[in-house]
Order: C-alpha cells, then sequence, then structure tokens
C-alpha cells in the first residue's frame, strides 16, 4: 500500500482578509506533495476545527494578520481538544509579535513563522514534525 | 519623435555604435544576471533611444497637461497651486483614541483625513458579534452606532477638511453616518467633502471583505452614486482601488488592468440602472493605486492609468465634459514591499515609492510608517511618515515642474508598453462578459495567484532581493517600539454599544431598519433611509443583516 500522504489544512480564522500568504502556502504545500485543503478567509475557530476533523488531516496552518490571533489560535487548539482530535497538530503564521509566542506555544500551537520564513523552511518542518496519521 | 530622416540615420548609427561596444564589453565584463526585470517581472533594455518612441505623436500620445488624453496630469498648473493632499490612513482601538490621532495629524500639517475601520466595521458586524472575537478595535477603529461616529469626528470642521474612508460592503452605513453628523453639526451636505472606498469588486478579486454576493454588491454601490451625485456634489462615492490588487501580489499591469475594468463596470451599472448621464457622475469617481517599490514602472503606471482612462470615458462611454475624462487618484505606498526585518531601512522604502507616486502625478498621498508590518503605526513613526512626504514636497524640488520624467525614451517606452498590455487584459475581460463574469470564473483572481507564487519563488531563489531578507541580513537586532492594542478595547467597546443599544427608541430603529428592507425589496436607493435609521442608532450591524437577509450571503471560494 502507498504511504498515505501528509495532510494540510491551511485556514484563514476571524474577518481577516490578508490572504496572500495563506495562498501561496496552500500552493507550496501542494508543490511539495501534501495533500492540501484551504479553508478561505473569514472561518470561526469552531468552523476551522470541524472542518480539520471531517477532512480529516494532519496538520492546521492558521494564518492570521490582523492582531486576532492571540485569541483566535488558541481557541481552535481548544475546540480540537474537546473533540477529541488533539492528534492534529496547530501551527500558526502572520503577523504574530514575538512577545505573543510564549503564550501561543503554552496553549498548544506547535509552530509559529513570521515574515521572512521560507516557503521550504516550513515544508522542512512539517516533512520533520508530522507522521501521516 | 523624429524631425527629420537625417535625424534618424543618425541616431540609428550611433545605436548600431553602441551595440558593438557593449557585444566586445561583455567578453570582459559580463552582466551581473541575465535578466533584468521590474518587480512585476517585465523585462527591461539596457538602453532606450529616439528609436523606441519614434512613432509617438506628440499632441496626440503625450499633450499638455490638462489636455487629452491628460498623461500628463489634469491640473494645468501641476502641484504650483497646491501640492498634493498629505493624507495618512489612520485608525485604532476606539473612536476617540483614533480622533485623538488625527488631531495629532492635522496639527503636524496633514491636509486631508483618512479611515481606517477595525474588521468588524469593514465586514458589517458589531463589536459584540461572535464573529468580532478578538478583532475589536486591532486593525482599526471601531464604528458601531452613530455615537461612535460623532465622537470620531469630534472637533473636526466637516466643511473644511476632506475625509475618506475605506469602508466597503457597509459604505452605505458609514456615508449615511457621515450625512448624518453633517445634519447634526448644521453643515449641508452640499458642503462636505470626502470620498467612501466602496469599491466591492477588487473586494471579490484581492482583500476579501465582501457581504452579499456581487451583482446586489454593485447595486448598493449604485445607491450611493445616484444618492452623491443628487445631494452630496462634493463627495467622491467610489474609489476605485488597485491598492489591495498589488498587495494580493498582481503585477503592475493587472493592477492597472482590473482596476480600470472594474471603474468600466460601476460606470455601466449606473448608467443601466439609474438612468444618469455619464458626465452627471463621472467626475466623482475617484481612483487609488498603490506605489511600489520599483519606481520606473510605477511612474508609467500612474501615467498610463490616466491616459487609458481618458480614452475609455471618450470613446466607450462618449463623454462630453473633460473631467469625466480626468482620472484622479489617491496613492499608498506599498505595504507588501516592506520587510519585518531590519525595520529602518522601511523608510528608505516608503521614500523612494512616494517619490514614484509624485513623479506619477498623484492627487493624495499616504507614506507607510516604518512599524507597519508589525502593528498599526505608533506616533513617531507615523510623523516620520508624514514628515517623509512633505521632505518630498517641500525641499526636493520635485514639483517644481508638471511631469517632469516626460520625452524620456524609456518613460514614455514603459508608459506605452503598460498601456498595451492594460488593453489586452480589459479586452479579454469584455469577452469574458464583463468583470462579474470573470470573478465568477475566478480569472482575475487566479491571475493574482499566479504572479504572487511566481515573485515568492523568485524571492526564494534570490531572482528577486529584498535587503535584509535575503540579502545583507544581519544578526543585529535594532528593535522598534509597537503598538499593542489591548484586549480590553473591545471589552469598553462593547459596553458603550450596548449602552446605545438600552438608551435608544427601540422601535424607531426597528421601523428604520424595515424600511431600508422594504427598499432593498423594491430596488429603490437605500440611502435616505440608511440615513434616518443611523439617526435612530440602528447598528451598523442590524442594517447590513438586512442586506445579508435580502441579498444573501458572499462566501470566500478559497481560490489558489
Amino acid at each position: 500500500m502507498p504511504e498515505r500522504k501528509i495532510r494540510v489544512m491551511v485556514a484563514k480564522p476571524g474577518l481577516d482578509g490578508h490572504d496572500r500568504g495563506a495562498r501561496i502556502l496552500a500552493r507550496c504545500f501542494r508543490d511539495a506533495g501534501f495533500e492540501v485543503v484551504y479553508t478561505g478567509c473569514h472561518q470561526t475557530p469552531e468552523q476551522i476545527a470541524a472542518a480539520a476533523i471531517q477532512e480529516d488531516v494532519d496538520l492546521v496552518g492558521l494564518s492570521c494578520l490582523s492582531g486576532a490571533h492571540r485569541v483566535l489560535f488558541p481557541r481552535v487548539v481548544e475546540i480540537l481538544r474537546e473533540k477529541d482530535a488533539q492528534d492534529i497538530t496547530v501551527i500558526g503564521g502572520g503577523i504574530i509579535p514575538e512577545q505573543d509566542f510564549p503564550a501561543l506555544y503554552s496553549s498548544g500551537i506547535k509552530a509559529i513563522f513570521t515574515p521572512g520564513a521560507s516557503l521550504d523552511s516550513i515544508v522542512e518542518w512539517i516533512r520533520t514534525n508530522i507522521k501521516p496519521h | 519623435m523624429y524631425f527629420s530622416k537625417e535625424m534618424q540615420e543618425a541616431s540609428l548609427k550611433l545605436n548600431k555604435k553602441w551595440a558593438d561596444k557593449v557585444q566586445k564589453s561583455l567578453k570582459t565584463n559580463p552582466d551581473q544576471k541575465e535578466r533584468f526585470t521590474t518587480v512585476s517581472d517585465t523585462e527591461i533594455k539596457r538602453l532606450y533611444t529616439p528609436e523606441d518612441i519614434k512613432d509617438i505623436n506628440f499632441a496626440e500620445d503625450i499633450s499638455v497637461p490638462g489636455e487629452f488624453p491628460y498623461l500628463r496630469g489634469n491640473q494645468v498648473t501641476g502641484y504650483r497651486g497646491r501640492h498634493w493632499t498629505f493624507r495618512m490612513f489612520s485608525g485604532m482601538g476606539s473612536a476617540q483614541d483614533t480622533n485623538h490621532r488625527w488631531h495629532m495629524l492635522l496639527r503636524e500639517g496633514q491636509t486631508g483625513l483618512s479611515t481606517a475601520f477595525d474588521f468588524p466595521t469593514l465586514m458589517g458586524y458589531d463589536s459584540d458579534s461572535s464573529k468580532a472575537l478578538g478583532e475589536v478595535g486591532k486593525c482599526g477603529v471601531a464604528i458601531d452606532t452613530l455615537e461612535d461616529f460623532l465622537a470620531l469626528m469630534e472637533g473636526i470642521p466637516l466643511d473644511e477638511v476632506t475625509t475618506s474612508m475605506t469602508i466597503n460592503p457597509p459604505a452605505t452605513v458609514l456615508f449615511a453616518m457621515y450625512c448624518a453628523v453633517a445634519d447634526i453639526k448644521g453643515v449641508p451636505l452640499t458642503k462636505i467633502g470626502g470620498t467612501i472606498q466602496n469599491d466591492m469588486l477588487k473586494e471579490f478579486i484581492a482583500q476579501k471583505t465582501f457581504m452579499c454576493p456581487p451583482e446586489p454588491s454593485v447595486k448598493l454601490i449604485s445607491d450611493t452614486v445616484e444618492f452623491g451625485t443628487k445631494f452630496v456634489p462634493r463627495w467622491n462615492t467610489i474609489s476605485i482601488s488597485g491598492y489591495h490588487i498589488r498587495e494580493a501580489g498582481s503585477t503592475a499591469v493587472q493592477e492597472l488592468a482590473f482596476t480600470i475594468r472594474d471603474g468600466i463596470e460601476y460606470v455601466e451599472d449606473v448608467i443601466r440602472h439609474k438612468g444618469l448621464n455619464v458626465d452627471d457622475f463621472a467626475p466623482r469617481l475617484s481612483f487609488f493605486f498603490n506605489s511600489h517599490i520599483d519606481f520606473f514602472e510605477e511612474i508609467c503606471k500612474l501615467r498610463a492609468a490616466r491616459r487609458i482612462w481618458a480614452k475609455i470615458m471618450r470613446d466607450r462611454f462618449h463623454a462630453q465634459n473633460p473631467r469625466s475624462m480626468w482620472l484622479r487618484f489617491h496613492t499608498q505606498t506599498a505595504g507588501c514591499s516592506l520587510a519585518a526585518q531590519q525595520p529602518y531601512n522601511n523608510v528608505v522604502r516608503t521614500t523612494v515609492e512616494g517619490l514614484a507616486a509624485v513623479l506619477g502625478g498623484t492627487q493624495s498621498l499616504h507614506t507607510n510608517s516604518l512599524d507597519e508590518v508589525f502593528c498599526l503605526p505608533s506616533e513617531h513613526a507615523a510623523e516620520l511618515a508624514l514628515r517623509t512626504q512633505q521632505i518630498l514636497a517641500e525641499e526636493t524640488g520635485v514639483a517644481n515642474t508638471i511631469d517632469p520624467l516626460a520625452g524620456s525614451y524609456f518613460i514614455e517606452t514603459l508608459t506605452n508598453e503598460i498601456e498595451e498590455a492594460t488593453w489586452d487584459y480589459i479586452h479579454k475581460i469584455d469577452d469574458m462578459g464583463g468583470m462579474i463574469a470573470a470573478i465568477e470564473k475566478g480569472f482575475p483572481q487566479m491571475e493574482i495567484a499566479d504572479a504572487s507564487y511566481k515573485f515568492q519563488r523568485q524571492l526564494e531563489n534570490s531572482e528577486k532581493i529584498m535587503v535584509g531578507v535575503n540579502k545583507y541580513s544581519t544578526n543585529k537586532q535594532h528593535p522598534i517600539p509597537l503598538v499593542e492594542i489591548s484586549e480590553e478595547i473591545g471589552d469598553q467597546q462593547i459596553k458603550r454599544l450596548q449602552d446605545v443599544r438600552r438608551k435608544r427608541d427601540s422601535r424607531a430603529a426597528m421601523k428604520s431598519l424595515d424600511n431600508i428592507k422594504n427598499a432593498c425589496k423594491k430596488g429603490e436607493n437605500v440611502m435616505p433611509h440608511c440615513i434616518e435609521a443611523v439617526k435612530n442608532l440602528a447598528t451598523l450591524q442590524e442594517i447590513c443583516d438586512v442586506y445579508r437577509e435580502v441579498y444573501g450571503e458572499y462566501r470566500d471560494p478559497g481560490l489558489y
């Protein structure tokens, strides 16, 4: 049986419409051989968690550039836990000030990528840290 | 451009001589790279000569300022009579916070206001909506009711200062609030001036702040155009925007083409559905462009924009009034050209981009602050950005003469090339049945996605360079102070909103919402009803919910 591909969901929580980075990453992940689901903009944490479970993804990548990450990122992790889906890894990116990192990590976000992170470095992180379940 | 055959022969001879020398020189001094391109990946030649512009007819193609095709500007006196408007985009936290920043900017010599709203306001949600979680006051000012708007405009002379509002799906509501504040303050609507962005097509294409599907969205825009034309004659009811298209990753040509094609769509809709003559409203259409880092490309794009729009107005819409043919525009320097690494470099980038906007003949300018890659601008960073354009205006001498780069072999060639490539896109979208049809096919969205992905790849393999990002990077840190909007701002805003809901005459508010609903259903103009509703303290979301109910909601198709 062929090895299952890594399934990634790129998600835009909140009302932020800055989706250039998210869409570039979605395409980059596809080119890297992952299976990709892109939610489009304006998703609530509830919608994202439900879609991640429904689509049976290994990883959720959240992108937010509005400043709402502090509230929305931890909320996604929390709902996944409530729904017994803590095996789905959640990472985040966007405009995230460094002082917010500790709180995000302790809420369960596994990695944070900010402006300047190369596409290759993100793909590499996923290959190293995510095993398809 | 040649005046005689002899001149052409002499010129061609020199070109040949130079080309031979280049071939020889390259053997010992090869170029640093194979292709020299603009940031949009348009290839640029090593040298431009009279041969490149030999077919230009000065009177028809270039002309003088204030004459068709307005390539050199609409105003016959250029910047000598008046500089461009120094208009810094600004908004944060509560209405009071933003009002405080506005008064600071006006004291420091800003000449026009420009409002940044937070995401809930931009999307038509109240601050206490579950959709607004974590977003209140973050990316701009939170406005829920007329009470907030009154606080925002406190001490601002409505008949002296013009105010631009970056607002799209709820543009009718914010325009109504502005009119209501004018009424309350006793300033006649004929005296107020400003702009609502109110350009929904580019939201579907790029900025992604949408509410209802494209057709009803355009209907609401036409309502504001009709209302403005009749009652608020100094108001720019649409700011047809390329800025966000460019920020989403488009090329310069895509920015120009999609923006102008959006403009055509709005003009057609108003003529078709409102029965107005093109010359009744076209003079109040305004535009908004990006000024990116590729200096000459931006100048040429802005020059080409004026000539293309003038031709469209004359030839496609048969406008008679020269003002209908004027493409008047605001420019903002490119947020996406800035880097989080070595943030002080952003001041330099913004200066170059601001200069390009001025040499392209902008009527109004926002210069980005160095910290805008991280957060809303600090007071000091905003002041520095304002000073940047004041230095351009007052010290550098670039505003002394009109369109100083006209006649340059390179500038005129690139202007022509950008124009031609823009027409190709416009015709292509015409063939698809117009911009709404093109959006439904995902055409502009995917063109931009392709361009942005290509650029990112070029950045990753160092075909394109960003200083401090993929070249000249360093571990030295020079951190800058960052503005933080606290979560408490949201709690305070929610309390204010709930107080208003408690104290208002709810029956009157609900009645006026019914009137809006009826107007929507009958296809009547919603604007008079919106003004009544905001005066009765109906909230932003209550009005937008009426639109969502009647017209339906648009969801991001998530193209990538």
